[in-house]
């Protein structure tokens, strides 16, 4: 094993888990500022996908169709938020457990209805689908490193709206206390529908720059989901500091898992079965990772309003 | 008290409906509608069991899945080897497959509980938004051991050849095997009911409450919730078991987040802390699902929008709805 | 689309008076039709309706009542609409389901009862080999075929140090036994992956590190898609295998230009020279404005065949004659040559396709046979 394959294993891990903040932040936020637990986020995500992947067909250009793809997501969100979830913000999270899978159904099925059953194409744009050359051998995907680039400059823009601006203020202020930002005469649904609509543009984000990497199919946002409420779970609900550590240690613990716990394995078991043992372990190890956090620190690494 | 008479008479309508179903069935000889008429009761036991620790202990699980999933493992993988005519265990003790029913589901029960008091143990450390995903993200783990172990299949799952034998019962008789559900469904309601009407239901009802109150006169919330949470673990282990004689199969797909879902769903559709609820709620869900489903292949695009409406308009379930107002808090 | 043909093949059935001795057969087809996957059972109803509606109506002169219901891919699912097919509506034949485990959870108690199942594509090694019944026919392949294939065709291209992956659960592992039951070379490195997986930087990473001569991978669905695009980009050199699952019709397209040039393992392409395929191809064309896939072929087979052994048999009234009839297979397969070994599974020609451009369409042309008349590997476990 040369230490350019653990280099390159590194960086796996950063990108998927920028990846993971991306989508985890949006959630927190939402959870942060209006106290909803929202299942459909990975619809969003969904979304982001499909018209990006949409409108990159037909315009050609990856660039414009990520920027319908953010604008769909954004505009998805904030039709939900006005039609369901401004219902759902005094209810208990059990209902909004509830209404927001019966909205994963709703998106499933009606992506469905618009974009057909088959998956649908979208590539990286050609001038990132080359290898940078690592140190020590060996070349990584200039997309990926892109992607990193997109989840870091998310990271400061999320910090700077939130610690800089006029919107931050209120979004604090709403964090810390409801009644007191309409105090402060803020149109309190405009701005949850306004974050509500971030959260959504980000879910949208990811879901698009994911999507050229991955596949944009129907149903492509659930096991996103379940990823990003692990990150947010282990971060700290609410907190978005704890959201992007929390995504950092699971894109480690899951890239890692995938690529050493078989090895593992093979120190003691034969091969093709230390090659399923430690398959099923990796697949575990995100969760195993939370149940620990969770055993130690109930309410996450950054508790928020602890 | 007008409200309690009339959900009293309610709930002795639904569990007739229940009963009235599958002997209409049988005396028209459509043995496909008694059929339907089991796996209600069986879903409905499960939420039963969810309804424990959902609607009395405010404890939102949303990993219930896994305790059905477990039950029918258990249920399931004694079966398969008392068919095969292998032994389960051979170390520390012999444990021999079986396929006589009470041992099946005093298995489910013993091994959906002993997971329970596991994952009860971590879990209630923590509440609110974190209770409802580490629950979660137990059944997770314990899905994905389901799918890539090779011992019993994976994916693929077990089928089972023959349904298990209970003395002086013919359990492979439609009827029959519904009886011996409804009448567990009903045992069960019966066991909620007297659990939450005790003294120990009344520590439980403060506890989902007021845990700082329940301290305060000394007793401690985490037992008597772990404890909740364990007997429904077990509830719906029972109809994990059954649910796979029914099928005469058992395979992951019962131990996914969906199904946990599903069972959330049953609990409130019919209206949660509601004895009888999970009844209306999984026949509801059942024939909602049949019915779309033979019309239209976007048959969970209108599932979505009818339960969605639900939550958005009819507060406390159908059961709520019927019986009017609330419950008391 | 579908609903009018299922429209006209109900309207065909009701019009007919209902005579003692000309009684409808009646199908039921349990396939996947919403969430992820669910091009594959669109494909198969797409295919199976396509060959009603050339007879009218009717398989084999038999007027046939075609009830469709939608699975949403659970086992359990597909146990209680198979239940209200065989007890409620009395269906005589079953056939459409997409997943081996889906199979394993409907066909055995199906067939034990009496009912025939024909697979239009899982077919588990389960039911070729220890649960194989005589009511059970397969007009697809055996799981393990297509990957044998590719696996006797990586050996006669010379390779001889091989890395191969498949999702961690029974079909992938019979999967890579397939394959390595006809690869004679070395392997680089063996990797389960876990199911559902859409990001391969690790696993490729670890490909990389063990520099391969060949890559052989089975992913179906989204999973195949992601690792295409991913493995393009990755800068390793060495050529791509895989079973057609990955590179068929519908999938192509959301992989792009990732796919030229890969070999793939199918029992049918579009370019087989007879004149069953050519009418199915124009015919499927023009009924739905695309392209058909291998699901399409296999739905399109499975009724065909049915077709067959009504005609042979008069119906299925006479249960023994209706099983020999089916047995004997004798109708021409879009695939060509066609047979069934004694396990109630395909004897057939394995080909070894490239995919190509056709203008701007991605799709399939058939370079070489990577095995001739082959039957699986379990028959000999089947009792029959």
């Amino acid at each position: 094993m040369s230490a350019a394959f653990i280099f390159e294993q590194l960086l796996n891990s950063l990108q998927l888990g920028v990846m993971l903040f991306v989508m985890a932040a949006g959630l927190t936020l939402v959870f942060g500022v209006m106290g909803l637990i929202n299942l459909a986020h990975g619809s969003l995500y969904m979304v982001g996908a499909f018209f990006c992947a949409w409108v990159a067909g037909e315009t050609g250009s990856f660039w414009v169709g990520l920027g319908a793809g953010l604008v769909a997501a954004a505009a998805a969100g904030a039709v939900i938020e006005m039609l369901v979830m401004r219902r759902l913000y005094d209810r208990d999270h059990l209902d909004q457990v509830l209404a927001t899978f019966s909205l994963i159904l709703i998106f499933n099925e009606g992506t469905r209805w618009v974009f057909g059953a088959q998956p649908l194409y979208l590539d990286i744009p050609a001038g990132l689908a080359t290898s940078v050359p690592l140190p020590g051998g060996g070349g990584y995907p200039l997309y990926r490193l892109v992607i990193i680039g997109f989840g870091i400059a998310t990271a400061v823009g999320l910090y700077l709206l939130i610690s800089r601006t006029r919107l931050g203020m209120q979004i604090r202020a709403g964090e810390s206390d409801r009644e007191m930002i309409g105090a402060l005469g803020v149109d309190i649904n405009t701005l949850y529908t306004l974050v509500f609509a971030i959260g959504a543009m980000l879910a949208g984000l990811a879901g698009a720059l994911v999507g050229a990497l991955q596949s944009v199919e129907v149903g492509m946002g659930e096991p996103v989901l379940i990823l990003a409420f692990v990150v947010i779970v282990i971060g700290g609900i609410g907190s978005i500091k704890g959201a992007l550590i929390g995504a950092i240690l699971v894109g480690l613990v899951d890239t890692l898992g995938r690529a050493f716990l078989h090895k593992l394995f093979a120190l003691a078991l034969p091969p093709a079965e230390a090659n399923g043992y430690g398959a099923a372990m990796a697949s575990m190890a995100i969760y195993l990772l939370m149940a620990i956090v969770l055993a130690w620190r109930p309410k996450g690494l950054f508790p928020v309003n602890a | 008290m007008l409200e309690m008479r009339n959900e009293t008479y309610l709930n002795v309508g639904i569990a007739l409906l229940l009963l009235a179903v599958p002997l209409g069935a049988w005396v028209m000889d459509e043995s496909y509608y008694i059929t339907v008429a089991s796996r209600v009761a069986i879903l409905a036991l499960a939420g039963v069991g969810l309804n424990l620790a959902l609607g009395f202990g405010g404890m939102v699980s949303f990993g219930h899945a896994a305790f059905f999933g477990l039950g029918g493992y258990a249920a399931g993988v004694l079966s398969h080897h008392a068919f095969e005519g292998s032994v389960f265990l051979n170390w520390p003790v012999t444990i021999d497959g079986s396929d006589a029913t009470l041992t099946l589901w005093f298995a489910a029960i013993l091994l959906s509980g002993a997971v329970a008091a596991i994952i009860g143990m971590i879990s209630l450390r923590t509440s609110g938004v974190y209770f409802i995903m580490i629950t979660l993200a137990f059944a997770q783990m314990i899905y994905y051991l389901a799918i890539s172990l090779p011992t019993y299949n994976g994916e693929d799952g077990l089928p089972l050849y023959l349904r298990s034998s209970l003395p002086g019962l013919d359990m492979s008789d439609d009827l029959t095997f519904f009886f011996v559900c409804y009448a567990l469904l009903l045992l069960a309601i019966f066991l909620s009911v007297r659990i939450v009407g005790s003294r120990f239901g009344a520590a439980l009802e403060c506890a989902r409450q007021n845990e700082t109150r329940l301290s305060a006169i000394g007793i401690a919330p985490y037992p008597v919730k772990l404890t909740a949470f364990v007997f429904s673990a077990m509830i719906t282990g029972l109809a994990g078991a059954l649910f796979v004689e029914l099928n005469g199969f058992v395979s992951p797909s019962i131990l996914s987040w969906h199904l946990s879902g599903e069972i959330m769903i049953f609990v409130i559709l019919g209206g949660v802390g509601r004895f009888y609820g999970p009844i209306v709620g999984a026949a509801l869900f059942i024939v909602l699902e049949t019915v779309i489903g033979g019309y239209t292949e976007r048959w969970q695009l209108f599932l979505g929008i009818i339960l969605l409406g639900v939550v958005l308009f009819a507060r406390g379930g159908v059961i709520g709805l019927l019986a009017g107002k609330a419950r008391h808090d | 689309m579908k609903r009018k043909l299922l429209a006209l093949a109900l309207a065909a059935s009701v019009s007919m008076p209902a005579l003692a001795q000309a009684e409808n057969v009646k199908i039921g087809m349990i396939t996947t039709l919403s969430g992820g996957g669910s091009s594959l059972g669109i494909d198969i109803r797409d295919g199976f309706a396509l060959a009603v509606k050339q007879g009218g109506g009717k398989l084999g002169g038999q007027d046939v009542e075609v009830m469709i219901e939608d699975d949403a891919r659970k086992p359990d699912k597909a146990k209680q609409i198979a239940d209200k097919f065989i007890k409620r509506d009395k269906v005589d034949i079953l056939t459409g389901i997409v997943w081996s485990n889906l199979a394993l959870a409907v066909v055995p108690s199906a067939v034990k009862g009496g009912t025939f199942y024909i697979s239009p594509n899982a077919g588990p090694s389960q039911l070729a080999g220890k649960l194989c019944n005589e009511n059970y026919f397969n007009v697809a392949w055996q799981n393990d075929n297509l990957h044998e294939a590719m696996g006797a065709h990586v050996s006669s291209q010379g390779m001889k140090n091989a890395y191969i992956l498949a999702p961690n659960y029974p079909a992938g592992k019979d999967a890579l036994t397939g394959f390595k039951r006809f690869y004679k070379g070395e392997l680089a490195g063996e990797t389960f992956t876990k199911l559902g997986q859409k990001d391969y930087a690790a696993e490729l990473a670890a490909i990389r590190e063990a520099k391969p001569d060949s890559v052989f991978f089975f992913l179906p669905g989204g999973m195949g898609i992601a690792f295409m695009k991913q493995y393009a980009q990755s800068g390793i050199d060495a050529p791509v295998f895989g079973p057609a699952f990955s590179f068929d019709q519908g999938i192509l397209k959301a992989v792009g230009d990732a796919a030229l040039g890969v070999k793939n393992s199918s029992q049918w392409n579009k370019d087989i020279d007879n004149a069953a395929n050519k009418a199915f191809v124009a015919d499927f064309q023009s009924e739905y404005g695309r392209l058909p896939s291998l699901y399409a072929s296999q739905g399109y087979d499975a009724a065909r065949l049915i077709a067959s052994a009504l005609e042979k048999a008069g119906g299925v009234g006479d249960a023994d004659a209706f099983r020999a009839a089916l047995k004997a297979a004798e109708f021409d397969s879009v695939r060509g040559a066609f047979k069934f070994g004694s396990n109630n599974h395909p004897i057939q020609d394995i080909y070894v396709r490239e995919v190509i451009k056709e203008g701007d369409v991605l799709t399939n042309k058939i370079v070489g046979v990577g095995l001739k008349d082959h039957a699986d590997a379990y028959a000999s476990q089947c009792s029959m």
